[in-house]
């Protein structure tokens, strides 16, 4: 049995502890004398210990194991949870994580051994046991169910050869035992446990039986117990000591065989064997659909299958341009459209992920910085089951990273400010995520001291983004899009002052990668709020084509708000920028032709057909030639040669074979 | 004695480009395509034509005349999209004509004076003589990084 194939299997459970018992810590600073909680702390803890040592990982073994004495002594009642205390075992899980990461990484843990944490653990088990005078050892607790342990070796039965072996062993004076071995019902790799305890059997003796037989128990055909029989020349005791000091070893049960009982049990217990037999039957049938339901899928096999779509649905797109199609072939379109469509759902599905993912690491976060910048943070989620393309959900993690340590950092007041104005000592950082159409809306908001526009602009005067004149023009909400220009983030003077220039520009560049965008809204005093907006899908997209002179060009409908036919004589012009009036929105006018060095001719129109589309709260009506209808678009690249061109988001390949390029609404707005 | 002159020789596609003869190292290209449509891309520089669509890929096509200050391209049966590939990314490359696949050895490849003011020349690995002409060899990887 080789154990580097559990290494996958490893890494993902062990992450997947991890953070569980993150989070049971966090709630368990909250509510620190919650039983259920240190229990199942423990248990995580003790179930990590195991898969470390299973894997061989002596180092994460160590650490576990002695963060499995601590809080067993928090179990016990002899130490109170204090934030010191989690502060440590924080640490520790940071160590664990740090080496699961190198184990991504190397295959094997990293040389570091984290002396000084393993002393601070032992220090505090030291302080306080001491002074308390325990008794001893902790009664496991999973003993006291012993009762639901059967005696199952016992209904092995030998063959003549086996029975010979057995009586051979007895005149040679050795022992012979059969052991019925229960493994924890919740072990995650039952036959890599299976096969340390056969490993721990031959160092002692010589299996001679075992039920299932060991090709079964290899594949994990086995439910949480099986049986050996072992021909050995050590005692019981030691047989009893050696396995129950495996990890995730629930009971082991043994008896000395004897032939002639052999017999009679036999025949008492074939009929309760077979029952036996039955029973466990109908147990694996249950089983067996929790290890099919999920299949662990290569990214890049999805996004195989994804192209596949994308040309499909290409192909869909060219057929249905064929002029001179009869009413048949039009109908055998709509079916191929329908299956398109439902293909490209169903592929894009597989692709979501929960954006729980990415949100579940911000409470610790919040925790720390709480700690480390001495304020009271509370943190609100909300939406976390709200499902993201699994590229965005492995991107936005860190952009978030930064809204939140700014909310946190700089958005919230100190305590004492707090007070001072009347507000709640504790503040408040949301993060929510919801679904609006066809985006994902994911906020981060603090009820702290909001973005004082004019310190934004007087800086901005003050290092040459903005002339005098220009920042008298400008409204309080380009003001704070100040905010995201690189050559804001990069001035030491005014992150230190307002403190939001800090990587927000990075932020932005990522989120737009990523075809989003973020917008902030701030109240002096009130707080501020970050709004990211991500598509759902990445790949295909709902697109308006229009013309631009000859050109043709597509604007993603989700921006769409509706399609407008302006005469000339309504369009005004304010700061000799071309406006029109719309419900009582003054809209700008963009001239897309000139914008996009469209060579046309000069005509005399009376009306412009104009695209109003939004950015945020933002519009912008865009003049076009001519609309040439609604389609599903397949989002490609113009590749590294072409991608600082910030006007066209992407391109897409029509039903004829042409390119057409993407507006980036974005940019254009 | 064989194997050493295969070492020191590679292959180059010869084009043509008005009345003059370039070699393109063929380790680079990807394939060689007919005039196709191309889209044109608005704010990029003059010599690249657009985008074209590559057998579902779109891809960046360039114009070496525009690129070396010749006259604007006129298409006809003769021109050619090259395809080439450095560093994972394709670009195509239009051209007057394809001529031939030659094995130029390289001690008949003359490196050029770096130190002419030409801008050109960033874009020429050297000349080699084949036959009665002169070809200048592409340096694509020059050529590629000019593109900003």
């Amino acid at each position: 049995m080789d154990i580097s194939q559990y290494l996958e299997i490893f890494i993902e459970e062990s992450k997947e502890h991890l953070q569980s018992l993150n989070e049971s810590l966090l709630e368990l600073e909250k509510v620190p004398d919650n039983v259920e909680l240190i229990n199942e702390v423990f248990r995580v803890a003790h179930t990590l210990k195991g898969m470390a040592g299973t894997m061989g990982f002596k180092r994460m073994q160590k650490l576990t194991h002695d963060m499995e004495n601590v809080l067993s002594e928090i179990r016990n009642g002899n130490i109170k949870v204090n934030s010191e205390l989690l502060d440590v075992l924080f640490r520790c899980l940071d160590n664990l994580e740090f080496y699961i990461d190198s184990i991504i990484d190397s295959g094997n843990e990293s040389a570091k051994d984290n002396q000084e944490l393993l002393q601070k653990l032992s220090q505090i088990l030291n302080n306080d046991v001491a002074e308390k005078q325990v008794a001893a050892a902790v009664q496991p607790l999973e003993s006291t169910a012993a009762s639901t342990y059967e005696r199952k070796h016992l209904n092995i039965t030998f063959t003549d050869y086996e029975k010979n072996a057995i009586s051979k062993a007895y005149e040679q004076k050795f022992n012979v035992y059969s052991l019925t071995i229960y493994i924890n019902k919740n072990c995650v790799l039952k036959s890599a446990r299976a096969f340390i305890i056969f490993r721990t059997l031959e160092k002692l003796g010589q299996v001679i039986k075992s039920y299932p037989i060991v090709q079964d128990i290899e594949d994990e055909k086995f439910e949480d117990f099986f049986s050996v029989c072992v021909i050995t020349n050590s005692d019981k005791s030691v047989f009893l000591k050696e396995l129950n000091s495996i990890a995730e070893v629930e009971e082991v049960l043994i008896d000395t065989v004897s032939i002639e009982e052999q017999e009679e049990i036999i025949t008492t217990n074939k009929k309760v064997h077979n029952e036996g037999v039955k029973k466990k039957d109908t147990l694996q049938k249950n089983n067996k659909p929790k290890t099919n339901r999920t299949v662990r899928v290569d990214i890049e096999r999805l996004d195989t299958l994804m192209n596949l779509v994308s040309e499909l649905i290409i192909i869909k797109n060219g057929l249905e341009t064929i002029e001179d199609a009869n009413q048949n072939f039009i109908e055998q379109i709509e079916y191929l459209e329908r299956i398109t469509t439902n293909l490209h759902d169903a592929v894009m599905k597989v692709r979501m992920v929960p954006i729980e993912r990415v949100f579940n690491r911000f409470p610790r976060l919040i925790r720390d910085l709480s700690r480390k910048l001495d304020k009271q943070i509370h943190l609100a989620m909300s939406g976390e089951d709200t499902e993201l393309d699994r590229t965005v959900i492995d991107e936005i993690g860190d952009p978030l990273l930064h809204l939140l340590r700014n909310a946190a950092d700089h958005g919230l007041e100190t305590t004492q400010t707090r007070l001072r104005n009347g507000k709640s000592e504790e503040g408040n950082v949301f993060l929510r995520a919801y679904q609006d159409g066809n985006n994902v809306v994911i906020e981060v908001e603090d009820d702290g001291q909001g973005i004082d526009s004019e310190l934004i602009k007087s800086k901005a005067i003050n290092n040459g983004v903005l002339s005098l004149e220009e920042a008298e023009n400008l409204s309080e909400q380009d003001c704070i899009e100040l905010l995201f220009r690189p050559s804001f983030s990069t001035v030491d003077q005014i992150s230190d002052v307002s403190g939001r220039g800090v990587g927000l520009d990075v932020v932005k560049t990522k989120i737009e990668a990523l075809g989003g965008d973020i917008e902030v809204k701030t109240k002096p005093g009130e707080g501020s709020k970050f709004i990211i907006r991500l598509p759902l899908s990445l790949a295909i997209i709902q697109a308006l084509m229009v013309n631009i002179g000859e050109e043709k060009y597509a604007i993603p409908l989700n921006t769409i708000q509706n399609i407008e036919d302006v005469k000339l004589s309504d369009i005004k012009f304010v700061q000799n920028q071309e406006v029109y009036h719309l419900r009582g929105h003054v809209i700008p006018i963009v001239r897309l032709d000139s914008i996009l060095d469209v060579r046309k001719e000069e005509e005399d129109k009376e009306s412009l057909t104009v695209v109003i589309v939004n950015k945020g709260e933002k519009q912008a009506g865009f003049v076009v030639d001519s609309l040439l209808g609604q389609q599903e678009i397949v989002i490609k690249t113009l590749g590294k040669y072409l991608s600082y061109i910030k006007l066209i988001s992407g391109a897409t390949i029509l039903g004829d074979g042409e390119v057409a390029l993407i507006l980036d609404v974005n940019t254009l707005v | 004695m064989e194997e050493t002159t295969a070492i020191g020789s590679k292959q180059f596609i010869i084009v043509k480009l008005g009345k003059e003869l370039y070699g393109i190292d063929i380790q680079y290209v990807l394939n060689i395509d007919r005039m196709t449509s191309i889209t044109r891309v608005p704010k990029s520089p003059s010599y690249i034509k657009g985008v074209m669509n590559l057998r579902g890929d779109v891809i960046p096509v360039m114009s070496l005349r525009l690129k070396f200050n010749l006259n604007e391209d006129s298409y006809d049966n003769n021109t050619r999209i090259i395809i080439i590939k450095i560093e994972g990314h394709p670009i195509g490359i239009i051209v007057d004509a394809v001529r031939e696949v030659i094995e130029i050895s390289e001690d008949r490849i003359e490196v050029i004076d770096r130190d002419s003011t030409d801008d050109q020349h960033h874009y020429i690995l050297g000349v080699a003589r084949v036959e009665s002409d002169l070809v200048s060899l592409l340096n694509l990887q020059g050529l590629i990084d000019s593109i900003r």
